[in-house]
């Protein structure tokens, strides 16, 4: 009784909310509301349910047990279907299919690049897509300019982003993490300002067009779709194979470190800043190639593509997919990217808007539920799993012996 | 016009702006002081302000109160404005704070980020994304020689003053405001001396967000217009305000905002023309990172060894 009346005032105060900016639609949004939370006490207490409650347990514990299974060998083989399935993809697929998926291969290449920033070293960078556009101008000037290939410009673009991340980083890195989230979107404001009113090098909102494709050689050049395709999927193998590398390396075990706690980090012997820095110079690096790959592809590049929300849809892939964890992250760049792609032409009930319009709406509230609800993200990453967490601890002084020696012996085994 | 009178016009120009500067910079220090959190949101929450103001002005005018008795219905758009951002700035907090008390740092950042980017939307998606206009309410202002001083701009800065005197009277003197200063010195000692820390920080949040409020109506009567964009462009100055002052500072907010105001109205009307305007923005944010770097505990904040 008492929940029913809490779903009821909850209701009645969003419409109280909304009203002035919906109206009428604000009677909507109650009934909406009354529905979901019906539906939510049903639910709830549903779970509560003895059978139920047992059967939950009962999946949880065979999923458990299949991920324990998953030993290396078996995830060879996993791993090898899927690049086979990625590397059939395409052939079985129309045009249309083949360039949202090397949208997507762009994005995991952004979206890992920032995980090292803020799953692996916990510095928040709201200023990413800077990096990004740094990379892609860099390639739009030197072709438009100077005719330069697009396989130079390729590690040239990552260079030149790493160096812009040191020089962003280096002043500003000594700072308390929430002072670096705003300087570094300040940051990527300030770039994209200066390429919209520096006319006389970037041309301003005209951006630069008639960047040249990539070729191979004298005669094959890049023009479909598909062949962009298998081009990022060799740059997000490359990518994933490093990040992977990395973060199982000392200077990923450093990176955590710093991330759970920077005075003890500091006390072990880490140099801190020298590492933050290494952070944000590998996260820009795959910006800048991202970057690249971009402006090739697009043959136009503007300050628009380069805004504050572009940030935002990246890190929505990071926090989405779960912090520091390279298959999630990979499939909450997959599932952001698709996702609007499939929703394109659906309506959302009030408010009269489609979907791509309300995009941003639903990236920001997705944030913050996942944040309150799933914080480890869709694919939590395996050394998360066996953290102890403060709830946790005074658990494990009730637990078993045996407990407590499978987690410490699991611990070592990372 | 003489170069002083230009000076004096500049210098009106930077407190009227430094003065709202000054009152969105509060709900951000104050917050900060209490939870060492930067409500990426408040911004938004400003933007709100303005909008809920139009939208009351709009019914009021159509009632026909605004001819018949302007200052009523400024008092009536005021605090109608001023209760909603309030119920917003309580429920933000409910929502996407709240629950992530414990959580690592983070977590609340990147809620307030969600938060921020889905408010925006929200008001972009219900309210349309071009601009709104102000209905001028207050024209003509006093001339002294070649100053001017329009009758807006004295109704900010006397609200704002005021308002201000308001809060620091609060803080220092009532039961609530001690239990304020309590809490941002140590939660936990607080919460052992029977303060409520959770309706400590809701109310937080409720007398930043009307102040927010009030900021956004003044500005929106300033310019005349507003759109769903204000609150990030704002936010991040106020933020700047709030650092330059000293982050926590209640003081230092006010003294930052009237600072970035008058160094942003002499920057804009120094430097030539096509530049001033074009990279006022990057001016705000420049002063941000010197003082961070050099002197990231602000004008007025103490230099605090951080909590281990």
């Amino acid at each position: 009784m008492k929940k029913i009346l809490r779903v009821m005032v909850i209701s009645l105060w969003f419409g109280f909310l909304t009203f002035p900016f919906m109206g009428n639609h604000a009677g909507l949004l109650i009934v909406l509301l009354l529905a979901g939370g019906g539906l939510w006490l049903v639910i709830t207490t549903l779970r509560n349910t003895k059978t139920v409650k047992q059967w939950l347990e009962r999946a949880s514990f065979y999923q458990q047990g299949f991920q324990r299974n998953l030993n290396r060998r078996d995830r060879r083989i996993v791993l090898g279907i899927l690049l086979v399935l990625a590397l059939l993809f395409p052939l079985f697929n129309n045009r249309y299919v083949v360039d949202v998926a090397v949208m997507c291969g762009i994005y995991i290449c952004l979206a890992l690049g920032l995980n090292i920033v803020v799953g692996l070293a916990g510095l928040l960078d709201l200023g990413y897509v800077a990096f990004y556009a740094v990379g892609a101008y860099l390639y739009g000037l030197l072709s438009i300019n100077y005719h330069t290939s697009f396989w130079l410009a390729l590690p040239l673009g990552a260079l030149m982003a790493a160096t812009f991340g040191v020089l962003l980083g280096a002043p500003t890195l000594r700072l308390r993490g929430d002072y670096l989230a705003i300087v570094t979107l300040g940051f990527g404001e300030m770039i994209r300002i200066i390429l919209n009113n520096w006319d006389r090098v970037t041309r301003g909102p005209n951006g630069l067009i008639g960047i040249e494709a990539p070729s191979l050689g004298k005669k094959f050049v890049f023009s479909q779709p598909i062949h962009y395709y298998y081009l990022i999927l060799l740059i997000a193998i490359i990518t994933i194979f490093v990040v992977n590398r990395l973060n199982h390396s000392r200077i990923g075990r450093a990176w955590i470190a710093i991330r759970e706690d920077e005075v003890a980090a500091e006390a072990m012997g880490i140099n801190t800043t020298r590492m933050k820095l290494l952070a944000f110079a590998l996260g820009a690096m795959w910006a800048g190639l991202g970057g690249v790959f971009f402006a090739s592809k697009m043959t136009f590049i503007s300050p628009e593509s380069f805004t504050f929300f572009e940030s935002v849809i990246i890190l929505c892939m990071v926090v989405l997919g779960g912090m520091g964890s390279i298959p999630g992250v990979i499939l909450g760049a997959i599932v952001l990217v698709v996702l609007p792609e499939m929703l394109r032409d659906f309506y959302l009930p009030f408010m009269q808007v489609d979907f791509s319009r309300a995009r941003m709406l639903i990236f920001g509230m997705l944030m913050v539920l996942v944040m309150i609800f799933r914080p480890q993200g869709l694919i939590p990453s395996a050394r998360r799993k066996l953290e102890l967490h403060p709830k946790k601890d005074e658990d494990i002084l009730e637990q078993k012996p045996e407990f407590v020696y499978e987690v410490a012996s699991k611990s070592q085994e990372l | 016009m003489s170069f002083l009178e230009y000076i004096i016009q500049q210098l009106i120009n930077g407190l009227t702006i430094g003065a709202v500067y000054a009152l969105i910079a509060l709900g951000y220090t104050m917050v900060y002081g209490i939870i060492e959190l930067i409500n990426f949101a408040h911004g938004e929450i400003y933007m709100i302000g303005a909008y809920i103001g139009i939208i009351t002005l709009g019914v009021l005018s159509a009632q026909g109160l605004t001819q018949s008795s302007l200052a009523l219905a400024m008092g009536i758009v005021l605090v109608v404005s001023m209760v909603y951002c309030a119920a917003y700035g309580f429920t933000m907090e409910r929502i996407a704070y709240r629950p992530l008390r414990q959580a690592p740092r983070l977590s609340p950042l990147i809620t307030a980020l969600g938060m921020s980017i889905f408010l925006q939307n929200y008001v972009m998606l219900t309210q349309g994304a071009r601009d709104k206009f102000f209905p001028p309410l207050f024209t003509g202002g006093i001339n002294i020689d070649e100053v001017r001083i329009s009758y807006i701009q004295v109704f900010i800065m006397g609200i704002s003053v005021l308002l201000m005197i308001a809060l620091q009277l609060f803080i220092k003197n009532t039961r609530l405001g001690k239990a304020m200063r309590a809490t941002a010195q140590d939660k936990k000692m607080a919460s052992l001396v029977g303060i409520n820390i959770d309706r400590v920080i809701s109310i937080t949040f409720i007398i930043g967000s009307s102040l927010a409020a009030v900021a956004g109506i003044m500005v929106g009567m300033y310019y005349g217009l507003v759109n769903f964009y204000i609150g990030y462009v704002a936010g991040l100055k106020a933020f700047t305000a709030a650092v330059l002052g000293g982050i926590g500072n209640i003081a230092g907010a006010m003294l930052g905002g009237f600072l970035l105001g008058l160094l942003e109205a002499f920057a804009a009307g120094f430097i030539p023309p096509p530049h001033g305007a074009q990279y006022k923005d990057v001016f705000a944010f420049t002063i941000l990172v010197l003082v961070l770097i050099f002197r990231p505990s602000g004008l007025l904040g103490e230099q605090v060894a951080e909590k281990i």
